[in-house]
């Protein structure tokens, strides 16, 4: 016995997500296993889709005009330019207004924490406000106790970057921060609760006091960016208290790890699944598999819940495990693997080969991953199948260089989306 | 531009740093001058072990013997750079019983405190040694942050009026007939604390007399100036891990051999070594059977090195020498005695004599006798006080570790901050602006991270050495922007970029070395947090040509506001 599903997806993060959402909308049972916290929140929460082609071309403006020229094996040339259309649109009707860009084939320009521009596809709508392509002034709203976004630095970094508008930065104390190394989910709880704190004038909700706080600083300019720390479940909320009381629009700069709008977009995806009927079982690893007799197929895999070992079947699988971030592709000092079903990896046996020395260079070890047919089927070393029910989808994928190409949210959508509905095809079967 | 001073000292590392130390107590006027960092040559890339001697306790008494005097002075004058770890020679079941009894007594014989314990006592202390570890001697090795060590002779020769130039190349020695009278330098950028983008000028600075202190360089500088020195350079590899799998010095106990040594260090273990003499000090191979070497070698003593983490690994060449004819053919032979050259008497050339050879455990020691061999050449009477005087950082550590500030840190941050501080830790860290943490691998706050900003310009390398930011985990995958957002308004954003770059290039330099298992899942989230997140990698404003941003999706002029106020 086993607990039984049509398809079950392998990962929680966007691939994943995006997987079990696709197989769900074919009308089959749908389990989705993770074990670890996902990638989403070291991410941007922006998604990417293609900013740069392989070679290094770019900030391309329509990412849809290079990617029929990509090279064999890359996941987009896998899947095929229209399903990576069909995937986004797939994913503009799940995150509907949190997200914009559907409304143009242009990429966008946003401003990063680290001070220049960088071209993505879909960006959440606390950013909207903020496109480099949008030539109204800016104020950049830095705080003294978050060292990783330096205001007039980022400021200057956009006018370096040739933005079409005057860039301004100021940094200042945040009200209700009390203490130096306060984690930016601090500064998120205040805003999204609207904490009482006391500032000069007395206690006022924080909302209030912040936008009191930055209000002198705002001269001529008409929009206003904060690091992407400006609430977490009434994100919306915050910023239009804060554009209400300063008479500016106000929009976030995304940040690193842990990253606010990352953790928004995780948010919304696993209240899709739980909308869908999709079944999460988290915190949980898998810890081997068992094949059919033919051996061709995978019959079960087995999770490991606190010592005990549970089965799960389905009929189709998905692999959507994450890259080496993610821990779904592995190393030692003599090889790179697949943790799970041991699928193929393709890597130089000297590991001094698998990188070079320029650290922005063309990093072999960034395309490390698994090769798959159109089906997105894991192959051998010989080109054929691992096994007839498994897909692969998003970073454990080979073929692509996800952050030089600024690809990494899109080929996420495109390969899940794709492993997902034909997984969820065939599981219905 | 000319300059004139009573001793020019070549090279800022332990040795020079030291010796200008030294000479400006005494009243000198000095200027040192090198060509990179303050311990960019040998210095900062050493495993970081304060000898007690116990290494040369059978093969080169004199040396044990000195180390243990040093040693104990060390722990002294700089007990903030200094960490009593106590170290252990251990014996496995095929290492020779002659031998480990030859090291017991020849640690006596030098004055080397030593104590024998058995393998289980010595389990009991280290409890991932192997359980057939048979045996083991105690001696007071101990672990040296040479970084902090070297740094705060540099500022304590500063404080006593010395002029520290680094970034300040040699590129000729002065000779005039059979005199010595200076060098011609070039400035990377100023001179002065370097700033990137600034333009560099060069400089003649005279002296009365010049050191040339440049250890494995000391050939190149002869050179310049047709004097045959005949330093032999060696290389040596040391792997970071990413954790202390010990906290006491491990030594095997066998007559010499590769990977026979772990020093705990900071939050790191560093395991170490190799011996191969190299060419060239600035070009040599880097190869992954070292690396493998010391993780294989040294898990015969602690097994859990074979599966565990490492962060890093690099190089460092030893300043090795032997007099012209003694004919040494395996460096690991060499001495490790240090020579003082003077070329009036060896080359009849005067005006400048060459240190070589030596250690970091005894560099003042060395620096304590070039210091009275320049005096002797230019008629001064003062004697050395370097062995009373503590360095800065290190006058009343007692009280400050009694004392229960924390400036208003969390704890391990607090504990941690004070302990590279030492006694100047109120003088940094007690601040009324906000203080938040830049480095949370290694706990380092924006008030060091803007004191070593003081020291040393927008070289963030510097700031790196004399923090530790940026050389835990992440190896700066975290934090290298934070710590040039420090730099700003101080500097502009040009200059900040330039540095961000140098150092984030610095970090990959030696996290090549440890990519596989987590430091490479590492290496792919620090890449794409500066590739993805940021877009470093593709910076428009770092490329040439004009962007046309309009031709871009501008976004909607007015975002739409939504009434439930959820997303």
């Amino acid at each position: 016995m086993a607990i039984e599903d049509d398809v079950l997806v392998l990962g929680g993060g966007l691939a994943g997500t995006t997987a079990a959402l696709a197989a769900a909308d074919q009308d089959v049972q749908v389990r989705l296993v993770t074990h670890k916290q996902s990638t989403l929140r070291h991410a941007s929460g922006l998604i990417d889709v293609l900013g740069y082609t392989p070679a290094g071309d770019g900030p391309l403006v329509d990412p849809f005009d290079a990617l029929s020229d990509l090279p064999d094996g890359h996941p987009y040339e896998r899947v095929g330019v229209e399903a990576v259309r069909e995937a986004l649109s797939f994913f503009d009707d799940v995150a509907g207004e949190a997200y914009a860009g559907a409304h143009t084939g242009a990429n966008a320009l946003v401003p990063t924490h680290g001070g220049t521009v960088k071209p993505t596809a879909r960006y959440p709508a606390s950013t909207a406000a903020g496109l480099a392509s949008d030539d109204r002034d800016t104020l950049l709203v830095g705080f003294e106790t978050l060292p990783d976004f330096e205001a007039p630095l980022a400021a200057a970094h956009l006018e370096a970057a040739g933005v079409p508008f005057t860039a301004r930065g100021v940094t200042l104390s945040f009200p209700g921060i009390v203490r130096d190394d306060a984690k930016v989910t601090r500064y998120a709880h205040l805003l999204d609760q609207n904490e009482s704190v006391s500032t000069g004038a007395g206690e006022t909700g924080a909302r209030e006091a912040l936008a009191a706080a930055v209000e002198a600083h705002v001269e001529d300019e008409s929009r206003v960016g904060f690091p992407a720390i400006l609430g977490d479940e009434h994100a919306a909320e915050v910023r239009a208290d804060l554009a209400d009381a300063l008479g500016v629009d106000v929009f976030e700069v995304p940040m690193g790890p842990p990253s606010l709008p990352g953790l928004r977009l995780e948010d919304l995806l696993y209240d899709a699944l739980e909308d869908a009927g999709v079944r999460v079982t988290s915190g949980v690893p898998v810890v081997e598999y068992e094949t059919g007799t033919d051996g061709d197929r995978i019959d079960h895999v087995v999770v490991d819940r606190t010592g005990s070992k549970l089965p799960h079947r389905a009929d189709q699988y998905v692999l959507a495990t994450g890259g080496l971030v993610g821990k779904g592709v592995r190393s030692e000092r003599e090889r790179v693997y697949e943790p799970l079903f041991d699928c193929h990896v393709p890597h130089a046996a000297d590991r001094y080969d698998w990188f070079v020395d320029d650290v922005f260079g063309d990093q072999p070890y960034a395309r490390f991953g698994l090769r798959v047919d159109r089906e997105l089927r894991p192959l051998t070393a010989d080109d054929e199948p691992e096994f007839s029910n498994l897909r692969a989808a998003g970073a454990v994928l080979s073929g692509y260089d996800f952050a030089a190409e600024k690809s990494g949210g899109g080929v996420s959508l495109a390969t899940g989306y794709v492993a997902g509905t034909r997984a969820g095809e065939e599981g219905g079967e | 531009m000319t300059t004139h001073t009573d001793v020019l000292v070549l090279g800022g590392g332990s040795t020079g740093c030291g010796i200008a130390r030294d000479l400006a107590m005494r009243g000198l006027e000095v200027t040192l001058v090198e060509r990179g960092n303050l311990t960019e040559g040998t210095t900062g890339r050493m495993h970081g072990l304060l000898h007690s001697g116990g290494r040369y306790a059978v093969s080169d008494q004199a040396s044990a013997r000195e180390c243990i005097e040093e040693n104990e002075i060390l722990r002294e004058i700089a007990g903030h750079c200094v960490e009593a770890t106590g170290g252990l020679f251990v014996q496995r079941p095929e290492d020779s019983d002659d031998y480990f009894q030859e090291k017991l007594e020849g640690c006596r014989e030098c004055g080397i405190p030593a104590r024998v314990l058995s393998g289980r006592e010595a389990r009991e202390i280290e409890p991932y040694l192997a359980d057939d570890v048979k045996r083991a001697i105690e001696v007071p090795d101990a672990a040296v942050d040479p970084f902090r060590l070297c740094v705060a002779n540099a500022i304590d020769a500063e404080t006593h009026g010395a002029r520290i130039e680094t970034h300040a190349e040699v590129i000729d020695l002065l000779r005039d007939g059979d005199d010595i009278h200076g060098v011609e330098v070039r400035h990377e950028s100023g001179p002065g604390k370097r700033t990137h983008t600034v333009a560099g000028t060069t400089e003649e600075i005279t002296a009365d007399y010049v050191v040339n202190a440049t250890g494995a360089w000391a050939g190149q500088i002869g050179n310049m100036a047709d004097l045959e020195i005949e330093v032999r350079p060696s290389k040596g590899v040391m792997t970071i891990m990413n954790v202390r799998q010990v906290d006491t010095v491990i030594n095997r106990c066998r007559p010499k051999g590769d990977a026979d040594i772990i020093v705990p260090h900071e939050t790191t273990a560093i395991l170490g070594t190799t011996d191969e003499e190299v060419d060239d000090p600035d070009d040599y191979p880097e190869e992954q059977w070292e690396v493998d070497q010391m993780i294989d070698t040294l898990s015969e003593l602690v097994p859990i090195l074979s599966e565990a983490r490492t962060i890093r690994s690099f190089w460092g060449v030893r300043p090795l020498y032997e007099p012209p004819g003694t004919g040494t053919t395996d460096p690991t032979d060499i001495t490790r005695e240090f020579f003082l050259l003077d070329h009036a008497e060896r080359d009849g050339v005067s005006g400048m004599s060459t240190i070589v050879g030596g250690k970091l455990t005894t560099y003042r020691a060395m620096a304590e006798e070039i210091a009275d061999h320049v005096c002797d050449k230019l008629g001064v009477r003062a004697s050395c006080a370097t062995a009373d005087e503590p360095l800065p950082g290190s006058e009343t550590i007692e009280t400050l570790e009694a004392g229960m500030d924390d400036f208003g840190l969390r704890s391990p941050v607090a504990r941690r901050s004070k302990q590279r501080l030492g006694s100047r830790a109120s003088e940094v860290l007690d601040t009324d602006a906000a203080n938040p943490v830049v480095c949370q691998c290694e706990g380092v706050t924006r008030a060091e991270i803007q004191d070593a900003i003081t020291q040393s310009g927008t070289d963030l390398n510097a700031v790196r050495i004399r923090t530790r930011a940026s050389m835990g985990n992440c190896q700066g995958g975290f934090c290298c922007q934070n710590m040039a957002n420090e730099l700003h308004p101080e500097y502009d954003e040009e200059t900040v970029r330039a540095a961000l770059d140098e150092l984030f290039q610095e970090r990959w330099k030696g996290e090549r070395h440890a990519l596989w298992g987590e430091q490479l899942s590492q290496a792919m989230l620090n890449y794409a947090l500066h590739a993805t997140t940021m877009n470093r990698d593709r910076d428009p404003a770092s490329e040439s040509g004009d962007l046309e941003y309009a031709a871009f999706d501008s976004g909607r002029q007015t975002p739409q506001r939504r009434a439930d106020g959820g997303n």
